[in-house]
């Protein structure tokens, strides 16, 4: 039984009178891939951010347990909190430090395991000066990764739409994390990038030891690497399962077809 | 890591140019030019110590007239003789504890910077939660909240009359030494990862909170540092001066400070610097337009306050026409939308 690093109990979030998550239920298992898929509106970025802590929910429990015996009610704790625990994401709608370089932005995701303090900084003791070298070919290291190395002086805004995601994937990813939630990573993407996409998340989820949850509409993506899928409709989970079992779900076909 | 290199280097040689031309500047121009040197590099450290929090950090604040006023007062009453005091305070005399110190300039300096910092971080933790145009709202009531309770506690600032006769102890090696120490703290704090934690707060907060920084605590450094050095300021301009008084540190101080910070743009130190500078010349320059002016065949009669009428439109024109270089940033950010 492999453990479940991330569990959701009965989600429920409101804003106002629209329920956009009702009763949801779901769990990740350490070093699964799960996938969150539904038509649009149906509440999956609402999930995001209640688990990264920018929403509160209106009831319900977050669990995340990143080793055995040490388990973390993210409920109520703030985002820094929950990145600092080993929880990261990615945005729908690209976030990136637009003014800054794609380097700084890399650089950043390293600041919360940062040791040295503030002063430490400024008068560049040798303490940091250690770990900012550290910490520079780190993110040198992931901007390889993501090819981007050749761009690192370029301002984060400049960059293509494709090659921002990627850059968001490796600043999520200089956080050190064990659990990474990423939103829609494929959205505009076209088939060979998609095809690209799927083999760099498998490759960042095997040398990074990581656990991922990710939220996408290209279906071949979801089918191709999750294990597990969860289909929310207007904040209801409709069907969980296997790729082929919610392929072959009919609640499911009728979500996102609809009723003939 | 090459490019930081070859800046460095630039900085000493600018350093170098200025060692330089204050020994020159000492030896061969009158008081009255001297002082504008000494004005200009206090405005140099204020320009910085605003741009910390408005421009590198993001957060809209003009608080700084108050921070000035803190630091002011704190050089004015740590610095001053014993004797003079008793002169100062003949209404009231001053609260006993403060009654007999006597500090060096340098300590003072370093309280006026402290007393500064802690009041920013006592202000700031519970107003930095507001954003925009809130806080902006915030910080201007509390500099306009230090100003009526400087007027109105006798035995500690002496109230409306002021502080007269504060030692003279700042000259151009006190202004510019701070303003270099500022230039040198403020880029090397933007270099390291704190620094750049408060750049990616300005950029976006959502991102920035999901990437693990304490946005509370992050904003309150940057403001500390901030007041310290307009604190710092504020003091280096009352020895400069030798009397205060509140309404020195009225809001039009604040906006003075905020206009060199956005000709000289938003997160840019070299730019503050020089707009600094160029800001402090002309409002001196400019004089001369408050006098009568003779043109041979017709006197123009002075009008007091004139120059101030033709500096702003001079800054209106240079806003307009140099909009290219001081908007870039928001230009490039729309681009790069059409681009998506």
């Amino acid at each position: 039984m492999r453990l479940a690093m991330l569990r959701i109990e009965n989600l429920t979030m409101k804003f106002g009178g629209v329920v956009a998550c009702s009763r949801f239920n779901a769990e990740v298992k350490k070093g699964q891939i799960v996938g969150l898929i539904g038509p649009n509106g149906a509440g999956k970025t609402t999930v995001f951010n209640v688990v990264t802590g920018v929403y509160r929910p209106s009831e319900g429990q977050i669990f995340f347990e990143p080793r055995e015996g040490e388990r973390h009610q993210l409920v109520g704790l703030s985002p820094d909190r929950i990145a600092k625990l080993g929880v990261c994401r990615t945005f729908q709608n690209i976030r990136l430090f637009g003014q800054l370089s794609v380097l700084d932005n890399v650089f950043i995701g390293n600041h919360l395991r940062l040791k040295s303090n503030v002063f430490s900084t400024v008068f560049r003791l040798p303490h940091y000066t250690t770990e900012e070298k550290e910490i520079y070919e780190k993110s040198m290291y992931l901007l390889e990764k993501i090819g981007l190395q050749d761009m690192k002086d370029e301002k984060a805004y400049s960059l293509p739409y494709g090659m921002q995601r990627r850059l968001e994937m490796a600043r999520a990813l200089a956080t050190d994390p064990q659990l990474l939630l990423l939103d829609e990573p494929a959205a505009g993407m076209n088939p060979q990038e998609t095809q690209e996409l799927i083999q760099f998340i498998q490759e960042i989820k095997d040398e990074f030891n990581l656990t991922i949850f990710l939220i996408e509409h290209h279906m071949e993506v979801i089918m191709e690497i999750s294990e597990r899928i969860y289909v929310l409709d207007h904040g209801v989970l409709i069907a969980e399962g296997s790729p082929s079992e919610v392929q072959r779900n009919e609640k499911v076909i009728e979500a996102y077809l609809g009723v003939g | 890591m090459r490019k930081n290199g070859r800046s460095d280097r630039a900085a000493l040689l600018a350093l170098a140019c200025v060692v330089v031309g204050l020994i020159l500047a000492n030896r061969y121009l009158d008081d009255y030019k001297i002082r504008i040197i000494n004005l200009s590099g206090i405005y140099v450290t204020l320009g910085l110590s605003m741009n910390l929090i408005n421009g590198f950090t993001g957060m809209f604040s003009l608080g700084h007239a108050g921070f000035m006023a803190i630091g002011a007062y704190t050089v004015g009453i740590l610095t001053m003789p014993v004797q003079m005091k008793e002169m100062n305070f003949f209404l009231q005399p001053i609260v006993p504890f403060l009654a007999n110190v006597e500090w060096g300039f340098l300590p003072a300096l370093l309280a006026a910077g402290l007393v500064a910092a802690v009041l920013g971080i006592i202000i700031g933790a519970p107003v930095l939660r507001l954003t925009d145009d809130y806080l902006a709202i915030a910080t201007l009531g509390f500099a306009e909240i230090i100003r009526v309770v400087f007027t109105n506690t006798q035995s500690l600032t002496n109230g409306a009359l002021g502080l007269k006769g504060i030692p003279n102890y700042t000259n151009t090696w006190w202004s510019w030494g701070v303003a270099f120490v500022t230039i040198w703290f403020v880029s090397f704090l933007i270099r390291g990862s704190y620094g750049k934690a408060f750049m990616a707060i300005r950029e976006d907060e959502v991102a920035a909170r999901a990437m693990g920084i304490n946005l509370f605590k992050h904003k309150v450094m940057s403001f500390a540092f901030g007041s310290f050095f307009a604190g710092v300021a504020g003091g280096l301009l009352a020895s400069l001066l030798g009397t205060i008084d509140p309404n020195m540190f009225r809001i039009t101080l604040t906006f003075n400070i905020l206009l060199i910070v956005v000709l000289g743009g938003l997160g840019r130190i070299t730019g503050t610097v020089i707009s600094a500078v160029i800001v402090t010349v002309m409002m001196e320059a400019l004089r001369f337009l408050d006098e009568s002016i003779n043109l041979g065949f017709v006197e123009i009669k002075g009008v007091p306050g004139m120059r101030m009428v033709i500096f702003s439109i001079i800054l209106i024109l240079m806003v307009i026409v140099g909009r290219e270089g001081f908007l870039k940033r928001l230009k490039g950010r729309e681009t790069s939308y059409a681009e998506n």
